[in-house]
């Protein structure tokens, strides 16, 4: 089959190039808060060129073909960057679509004798350039779900802190539902900070938790007896009358473990094993 | 006669369906004026069940029912699975047995905290759990 489009193409690269950076900036969606006219220019430039390098194959149904490795990883890399600063899926799609129809539009001026030829090349483009934007979105969606999972493990590691409230005594507020990869960051940090202080009590504070279930409960008597093996004890505080009811409900063993309705009752009862007492200062004659 | 007014069917794929789900379980039941209590209970049911899907059957799906009975009006859940099944349903429902290093607690647990408790399980056809706990 001839290749007309890519005759087209290398041939009339500017006007493409020029339409199609018109195309963008005249559309409404264009963020300009967010990229420079200049930075878009150099970006389009970069994809038109290996975009026609491609297509010179003849090939226009298989990207997954080496011909298109360079157009893909352009692509991929522009979506990402993309959903990093913050653009919206449409707006990264309207991006290689708009290409279409600048695409098309020269298609139109350079083919006007031949219709046949004219609508088969802008069948054949248009389903390459569809996959390509498909191509875009995924990407788009793989950049933002690394968003999502680096902020996913950046709040493990900021929910769960160990604050040492007095000497000897360390606390741990845990907020929100307990996994295994959460108790696994708690046990690390809380060992660590026994060892650092040199702490004999830890509070377990387990109030911001919305569910115990065995699961939870499972966890809580790991990290628990992890603590006591490294020679200090554990109170488990926070524990609400519901919860308190489920837990007997559900059947699940706590004997062993110290728990306290609250932080207050669970610091009063550490100030007593570590024989301190906290009076009212006596008020000056 | 039992009567469902509301219902909803949920996917379980990853733990993150797990916090979702029990996020629209609690809607559903503070939404009929479920007391705290029987909110925590049922909650903590669908938390063991569900896990078990995960854990055993890796997917499957919930579904979350308002229904009322003559005077009474709770909410029905049914958790349902296409996963190994279970062989010996008595037995997994006895305290501590797990074939999984677990407590072994979630199902009698589950069935402690709701009003009612129904297990259909074949092996290598997966098992369906049903639970309602009424309003009071």
């Amino acid at each position: 089959m001839a290749n007309k489009t890519s005759e087209v193409l290398s041939k009339r690269k500017n006007d493409v190039l020029e339409a199609w950076i018109k195309n963008q900036i005249q559309d409404p969606t264009l963020r300009e808060d967010l990229m420079s006219n200049d930075e878009l220019h150099t970006q389009s430039d970069e994809l038109l060129n290996s975009f026609i390098q491609a297509v010179r194959s003849g090939n226009y149904s298989d990207i997954s073909t080496q011909e298109y490795y360079p157009v893909i990883e352009i692509l991929n890399s522009l979506s990402i960057t993309r959903a990093y600063a913050g653009f919206t899926p449409r707006e990264t799609a309207v991006y290689v679509l708009s290409l279409k129809k600048a695409i098309v539009q020269v298609l139109q001026d350079e083919l006007k004798a031949d219709q046949n030829t004219l609508i088969e090349e802008i069948i054949r483009i248009s389903d390459l350039l569809d996959s390509l934007s498909l191509v875009t979105l995924e990407a788009f969606i793989k950049g933002r779900e690394e968003v999502i999972l680096r902020q996913t493990s950046e709040i493990n590691e900021i929910s769960t802190p160990v604050i040492r409230v007095w000497e000897g005594i360390l606390a741990l507020p845990i907020i929100g539902t307990l996994d295994s990869e959460r108790t696994q960051i708690i046990m690390e940090n809380l060992l660590q900070e026994i060892v650092n202080t040199g702490s004999s009590i830890a509070i377990l504070d387990i109030s911001g938790v919305p569910t115990v279930d065995t699961l939870v409960a499972q966890h809580l008597i790991k990290t628990v007896n992890a603590t006591r093996l490294m020679g200090a004890e554990c109170i488990i505080s926070g524990i609400r009358p519901e919860i308190a009811q489920t837990i007997v409900h559900l059947g699940i063993d706590l004997t062993g473990v110290q728990t306290k309705s609250s932080m207050a009752s669970a610091l009063r009862s550490a100030f007593t094993k570590q024989q301190m007492v906290v009076t009212k200062a006596k008020a000056k004659q | 006669m039992m009567i469902s007014l509301n219902k909803e069917t949920l996917k379980i794929v990853s733990e993150q369906d797990v916090v979702l789900f029990r996020q629209r379980l609690k809607e559903y039941a503070s939404k009929i004026g479920m007391s705290l209590l029987n909110q925590t209970k049922l909650i903590t049911a669908s938390s063991e069940l569900v896990r078990n899907i995960l854990v055993y059957a890796r997917q499957g799906e919930v579904i979350i029912e308002v229904v009322t009975d003559r005077l009474q009006t709770g909410v029905r859940v049914t958790f349902k699975d296409q996963g190994p099944g279970i062989a010996d349903i008595p037995k997994a429902m006895q305290d501590g047995f797990s074939t999984n290093k677990s407590l072994g607690l979630g199902l009698p647990g589950a069935k402690r905290l709701v009003n009612y408790f129904d297990i259909q399980s074949t092996p290598g056809n997966g098992t369906t759990v049903t639970i309602i706990r009424w309003k009071r």
